[in-house]
Order: C-alpha cells, then structure tokens, then sequence
C-alpha cells in the first residue's frame, strides 16, 4: 500500500462525507460549506492525478468564487433555516429512482471497464506539470477554440443578462 | 523523498511561520511608529528601548483578555472564522521564493519552501478561498453590523479579485520576454526573468493595478469598508475579543506582509540585487528591504487618505480598474508579440508607454466623473 492509495482513501472519505453532510444539514449555510469542502477534496484529487492547474482553478472557480455568491445570496435573503416544503410531491420518489440507476449504471461501468483490457489510465501528459500546463494552452486555444469562443460567449450573455434584469427593475421603481 | 528532504520542509515552514508571527508583532510597532511620526505624535515609546518590547505587551495583554463568546451565535463556525482567516494568510507564503539557495552541512538548502508550476494560480486560489474567514465571522456573530461587514467584504474582495488577477497575468505574459519557450506561472521563474529589469519598470500601470487591488484584498485603508467604524461599529469582528480578535488582527498584518512578498517578487525582482549570485543569503535581506518599503506605502497611504464610500468602491473596481486592466493586459501581448516578431526596442518601449497613457486616460475619467458630481449635475 503506497502513500497515494492511503491518501485517495481518506479524501473520498471526506469528499462522500461532505457530500452527504450537503444534503442532510438543515442549515443552508452549513450545506454551502460542506460543498466548499467537497470542492477542495476534489481539487486534492485532480492534485493526485497530477493535474495542478486544473486543481487550482477548481479552488478558485468553484470553492473560491461561486461558492462565496452562494453564501452571499443566503445570507442577503436570510434563508438559512427554512422549514421543508412538500411543493412538490411527485419529485421525492422520482429522485430516489434516478439516483439509484444513475449508481447502478456508473457501478455497471466501473466493473465493466475494469474487467476489459481498457483500465482507465493518468494521460501521458500529466507527467511534467508546466509542460501540460502549455499543451493545454495550445490545445485549447488551437483544436477546441470554437467550443472555447462559445463557452465565453455564453458567460458573457449571462453577464449581459443578469445586468439588464437589474436595470430593468430599477427603472420600474422610478 | 527519504526523511531529511521532510525535516527539510518542515523546518522551513516552521521557520516562515515564525518569520510571519514575528514580522506581524513588530509591523504593528512599524505602523504605529510611523502613523505618528506622519500625525506628530511620538507613538508607542515607553516599552523597551523606543517602544519595541511593544508588541510583546500587547500580546501578552490579548492573552490574558476575557474571551466573550456572546449568546445565540453559530458557536462552531464562529470559533472556526478566525482560523480560517489566519490560516490563508499563512500558508499563501509558501510559493513565495526568499532567495536562491545555499550550502549547509553538504546539503544544498532552497530558500523557499514550495516550488510548484503554478505558484501564481495557488497565490489566486488562496486569495479567493481568505474571503470565507470574514464572511463567516460576520454571519456567526447573529449581528447586524457584523453581517453588513462580512457582506461588504465578499463584494469587495470578489470584486477586486478580477484586477488584481489580470495584473497578475501581466506579470506572467512579461516573464515571456526573455525567455524562449514563453512565460510561466512560477515565481522563481518570474524573478530570474527579471534580472535584466524589474517589470515595474515594463509595466508600472500594472503594478500600480496589482497594488490597488491588493489594499482591497486586505481590507486596509481606504478600502477598509468591511470594518468602517462610524457606520458598521467594528465590522466583521465586532463581536470577537482575546485572541480571536488577535486572530483577525494577526491575519490583516500577514496578509499585508506576504502581499508585500508577493508586488516584490512579482514586479521589484524578488530576491534579486547586486551580489546576490556570490551570497545567497543576501536575498532574504534585499527582498525584506522591498517588503519594508512596500508596507511603508501602505501605511502611508492609510495616513493620508480618507476611506472611500462604498458605491465609489465598486464603481471604482468595476469601471475603472478592471477595464484599465484588461487594457494593460492587452498591450503587454501584444507588445511582446511585436518584441518577438521584430526584436526592436521601439516595441518595447512601447508597453509602459502605452500603458501610462491609458493610466492616465482613467485618472482624466475619474477626475471628469467628480468634478461633474461635485457641482451636483449628475
């Protein structure tokens, strides 16, 4: 057993803890913290995968940005201990069935793959870290820039959005 | 990886914590000193020999306060909010490289004690991640005042999070220069690229943006509206007292010390100076002499300049510093793209060139903008 095993076995530790600590905790804010924690144990992983970009810009993405809006609109609109609602009925059991064959098809894989000669390996790439971290550049801003032009694009409509829909109500309460 | 190379580490990070704690103690002395001298006053002087057994009163004063944990508060996260700010405030130094290296004992010791690829994107991830601390000080408290300022705080941080990392990209495209297979994200890199010139030298707006954006990243003066006395009591920690005001209170000076690190080694060349190549052990000394004049500017700032109201904040960040920054950006690239393709110095002094003149066209906007509310036609 080498030191890597032992730490992939403690942080999925932490990640399904936290992950099960997001759902069941009745504070919102308690839930949004224990995502943060999940998002910095996934970071771990991608670190242990030899991928620290991407690890890095998980923290700072996720854990670092979004995560702070999520507290920040909790907080401004002082909904941390709402009482459960049952709106709408027909999504509990519809979920729980979801999940389950969401978990039985990705355990059907894992042993399928597992069992074939096609075992899932770290890329080449991720050897020398800066290395990868150029070939990410060049592939991204060569092969994928459409996908990446769009992608941008799609955030900046988002911006756009969420400007105009503020305007819009200011503009009202004149 | 066999033990010494552990002991090695850990004696490191041990000897940077304390370097931290210590440098925290004696830049409060620093700052009271020097706020006085700027307000003629004397400052602290009756502890020790021109007051520097200060700072140790004051701890042991912190020490012995009463720890008041006040009714109907979120007792776990409200214990856990101070450390969550010291601890970034901390660890954000590791990347940081205090000098080259040296020979002890036959073994050659690193002045620094991580050096990882992207050292510049865990600078940025740690500073996004140092929000929580305040956030969650100010919503545990169950107060409003210290929600407001953990409120303020978010904002503010997240806002100036988008200039300062485009500074920071500056940064990184000019560490291209001399180099031949392009720029790079980490920082001892980023000084050896600068041993020909400092890249505040090259891109001065930059520096100026990163340095902005950073007084804001540490709450300090005047950007220090999540603690804003006249309206919001103490802020975030209004409801904290003994050491885990002492926490937060550790957590801003670190901050303002490892920042410093950062602008020097970023922008002033780092560890670098004359002689630095025979004795190593001159780059700690050099890069504490920047740092030293970096927080003396902070300082001086927080003595001169009235706090700034909080719409003018964020229009100050979103309007002009994330525009202005953007442009330096894109004149940095493509300023060295024409380096690259021409090799011709016109090129290249066409960067601080261009990017003091687009500097000075956002004063010209600022300056306009005031003038035009100042005679209350808006």
């Amino acid at each position: 057993m080498n030191a890597d095993l032992i730490v992939f076995l403690v942080l999925s530790l932490i990640t399904l803890a936290s992950a099960l600590g997001m759902l069941f905790s009745n504070n919102a804010v308690y839930s949004a913290l224990f995502l943060v924690l999940n998002f910095v144990t996934v970071a771990v992983f991608y670190l242990l995968l030899g991928a620290p970009f991407i690890a890095m810009s998980q923290i700072t993405v996720y854990a670092g940005a979004i995560m702070v809006l999520f507290l920040f609109v909790i907080m401004l609109l002082g909904t941390e201990n709402l009482a459960p609602s049952n709106s709408l009925p027909w999504q509990k059991p519809l979920a729980i069935l979801l999940a389950v064959i969401l978990a039985v098809e990705s355990i059907y894989l894992v042993f399928a793959r597992a069992s074939s000669s096609a075992v899932i390996t770290a890329p080449e790439l991720a050897t020398n870290s800066m290395e990868n971290l150029r070939e990410m550049a060049m592939t991204l801003f060569n092969e994928f820039l459409l996908p990446f032009e769009v992608t941008s694009i799609l955030l900046l409509v988002a911006m756009v959005g969420a400007i105009v829909l503020t305007k819009q109500e200011k503009a009202g309460a004149k | 990886m066999d033990w010494t190379f552990w002991l090695e580490v850990v004696i490191k990070g041990f000897v940077l914590c304390l370097i931290l704690l210590t440098g925290f103690a004696y830049l409060t002395w620093y700052e009271r000193r020097a706020l006085a001298r700027m307000q003629v006053r004397v400052g602290p002087n009756r502890a020790g020999p021109q007051g520097l057994l200060q700072p140790i009163a004051d701890a042991v004063k912190l020490i012995f306060k009463e720890e008041f944990t006040p009714g109907r508060v979120y007792k776990v996260i409200f214990v856990l909010a101070p450390v969550l700010t010291v601890v970034p405030s901390l660890i954000l130094a590791a990347v940081v490289p205090l000098g080259t290296s040296f020979n002890l004992f036959g073994r050659e010791i690193n002045l620094h004690v991580a050096n990882i690829n992207v050292g510049v994107l865990y600078i940025m991830s740690i500073a996004s991640i140092s929000v929580y601390g305040i956030v969650l000080a100010g919503w545990s408290s169950n107060n409003k005042y210290a929600m407001l300022g953990g409120i303020r705080s978010s904002a503010q941080m997240i806002s100036y999070e988008l200039a300062l990392g485009l500074s920071i990209a500056a940064a990184i495209i000019l560490s291209g220069l001399a180099n031949p297979d392009g720029g790079s994200m980490n920082l001892i890199e980023i000084v050896n690229a600068q041993k020909g010139m400092w890249f505040v030298v090259i891109q001065p707006v930059g520096a100026l943006i990163f340095w902005i954006a950073t007084l804001a990243e540490v709450n300090r003066a005047p950007f220090d509206m999540p603690e804003a006395e006249q309206e919001l009591t103490a802020g975030f920690h209004s409801e904290y007292s003994g050491m885990k005001f002492a926490l937060f209170f550790m957590a801003e000076y670190q901050k303002m010390i490892v920042i410093s690190m950062i602008m020097a080694t970023l922008f002033f060349g780092g560890y670098l100076g004359p002689g630095v190549d025979k004795f190593p052990l001159l780059g700690p000394v050099y890069l504490f002499l920047k740092v030293f004049v970096l927080l003396f500017f902070m300082i001086w700032v927080r003595a001169t300049w009235p706090r700034i109201r909080y719409d003018r904040l964020m229009a100050f960040g979103w309007k002009i510093l994330l525009p202005l920054s953007l442009v330096v950006v894109f004149i940095t690239a493509t300023g060295i793209v024409f380096v690259d393709k021409y090799h011709s110095q016109l090129y290249f002094w066409s960067i601080p060139v261009l990017s003091i003149f687009s500097a000075m066209v956002a004063v010209m906007f600022i300056y306009r903008d005031l003038r035009r509310k100042s005679h209350g036609r808006v």
